[in-house]
């Protein structure tokens, strides 16, 4: 396997009409590595990850899959590297049931029936699904819906996860089966990009942070990096998390003690627990 | 509490073909310039509670009604949506859902038109009400070229143009950025502040709503089931938990730092009360 299953080589970005939504990029993600890119809406974050699946390609600079140049590879290639889940699933869902909506993927990738089986039951099974098989994905309230679209990039059994704001919308049994997905695929060692302003879903998850501001990435380091540096913070318009912000406060001065959970705090205040 | 400005009355709500009710014998008084939020898990009644409110249900729905809703002590069964309007204000989660006219002034001047408001009294409101969000200059501008959070407000500006009394705000911060989230937050605070205005807000958003709301609603399948001040509300950790819902992080640190089921909890719900109340 590639060293970087996703490498981003001096990339740029210009849409059509001239606007820079990406300035020079470059970036290395590691197999088993969790990165979260964060940021404002329009700083870019969303254009940087088009470009992993081809649904964006580079003004400028090189955007490397596995390794090899993207240029040139088409999407349904790609995709057999990198599935990308939407922030709304209405734009990925159109099956008439969720077992159709699970086949569809693997069918597509051309593996044989037996194949397609074992990834779609091993897909409902991590999901819990069984009991919504035959259901029309419309039919189903927006949370279930979303964990449906996840299921079915998930069945395609793809080397790279893009999550586009997977807990928008969620509640919190939704985050907790957001952030049980990421955990599994981590020690199944996939590499997840989630781009999302759920600072406290990525306090807990994430390897790293991406910081990005006015189409450039300002900072790349680890949630407690990120999170303690006042100048990314205040320049980004970011809050982190709330136990993070206690933490920083019952603990100044002691970038040690800066809390990405809420059990991390409980264990420097009662070490006996 | 003074006369409550909602009254809903043992209020049971099913949507025609589905097996159970979205609103099981609900009873609550609303008061006017209470900030109400309503939590709870995906499904559990939040979204039928807020239409209810505002007579969306029943008019505009199909399905089975029973118990009573009073607006400013009329009978939402009995009054037309476009008169309850006037009353009540609402806000959905998608801010490009809600939105249609081709500048930010005919956005506004939409809902005055259908209730017959006379043209210099609709120039006065609309830049009044861009005054409060903070749209003043925007007039002219497309609401498709706002951001989230500019729209979101414009949203809200189009409802109080009505002159409501009360705004309710389906999670409205849902699909927003943090810069957006916050204004949004801050114009409901700063209309509850300053103009007592009545605000009920359905949010995920459990750290926020533990500073600003005056009082928190939790509910599960249908029912009320937790009802008070947040820290009232916050402090019970494990009821929480059996409702899917969780308490602010200081709060479930608070909680884990000295669990106590037996004695009626009381833990810091904010970053302030946490700093003060917890050692290290």
């Amino acid at each position: 396997m590639a060293e970087f299953p996703i490498e981003a080589d001096r990339l740029t970005h210009v849409y059509p009409g001239g606007v820079q939504a990406l300035k020079t990029t470059s970036l290395q993600v590691q197999v088993g590595e969790v990165l979260g890119v964060v940021g404002q809406n329009g700083s870019g974050k969303t254009t940087l990850v088009k470009h992993f699946n081809g649904l964006l390609r580079p003004s400028s600079g090189r955007l490397l899959v596995m390794g090899h140049d993207s240029a040139g590879q088409p999407v349904y290639e790609l995709a057999r590297h990198v599935g990308y889940v939407f922030q709304n699933p209405n734009h990925q869902l159109f099956s008439t049931s969720v077992r159709a909506e699970l086949q569809f993927g693997p069918n597509n990738l051309g593996l044989p029936p037996a194949e397609v089986q074992t990834r779609v039951e091993e897909a409902v099974a991590f999901f819990d699904l069984a009991a919504l098989l035959e259901q029309h994905p419309y039919r189903l309230a927006f949370p279930l819906r979303k964990l449906v679209a996840m299921a079915s990039v998930y069945a395609m059994g793809p080397q790279v996860f893009v999550l586009d704001e997977p807990t928008t919308g969620q509640d919190h049994e939704g985050f907790n089966l957001v952030r049980r997905l990421v955990q599994r695929l981590r020690e199944q060692q996939k590499t997840v990009i989630i781009v999302s302003h759920d600072m406290a879903l990525l306090a807990e998850v994430a390897d790293r942070l991406v910081a990005m501001w006015a189409a450039e990435v300002i900072a790349v380091g680890t949630p407690r990096e990120i999170f303690a540096d006042d100048d990314v913070m205040r320049r980004t318009k970011l809050s982190p998390p709330q136990i993070t912000q206690f933490s920083r406060r019952r603990w100044p001065g002691q970038p040690d003690h800066l809390a990405l959970t809420v059990a991390e705090a409980v264990s420097w205040l009662n070490p006996g627990h | 509490m003074t006369e409550p400005i909602i009254s809903i009355q043992n209020l049971s709500y099913q949507y025609a073909l589905t097996e159970h009710p979205a609103l099981n014998q609900v009873s609550l008084d609303i008061g006017a310039g209470e900030y109400v939020a309503v939590m709870g898990p995906c499904g559990a009644g939040k979204t039928s509670l807020s239409l209810s409110m505002n007579g969306i249900i029943p008019h505009m729905m199909a399905g089975g009604i029973e118990g009573k809703v009073f607006v400013a002590g009329r009978d939402t069964a009995e009054t037309q949506v476009r008169e309850l309007a006037r009353v009540v204000g609402m806000v959905f989660d998608n801010p490009e859902f809600q939105l249609s006219q081709v500048t930010v002034r005919e956005e506004i001047a939409l809902g005055l038109e259908n209730i017959g408001v006379p043209r210099d009294e609709m120039l006065r409101r609309i830049g009044e009400v861009l005054e409060i969000v903070g749209l003043s200059g925007f007039e002219e501008r497309s609401p498709l070229n706002l951001s989230g959070g500019q729209q979101q407000r414009l949203a809200i500006a189009a409802a109080l143009a009505m002159y409501p009394q009360v705004l309710v705000l389906d999670e409205p911060t849902s699909n927003l950025d943090p810069i957006g989230k916050e204004e949004v937050f801050a114009v409901a605070a700063r209309l509850n502040r300053e103009r007592g205005m009545t605000i009920v807000i359905v949010e995920h958003e459990v750290e926020v709503l533990a500073t600003y709301a005056d009082r928190i609603l939790v509910m599960s399948e249908g029912r009320v089931v937790l009802n008070g001040p947040p820290r009232a509300v916050l402090s019970q950790v494990e009821a929480l938990g059996r409702y899917h819902t969780r308490p602010p992080q200081v709060t479930a640190l608070a909680y884990a730092l000295e669990p106590n089921e037996h004695r009626l909890a009381d833990y810091p719900v904010t970053l302030e009360q946490a700093l003060a109340a917890i050692p290290s």
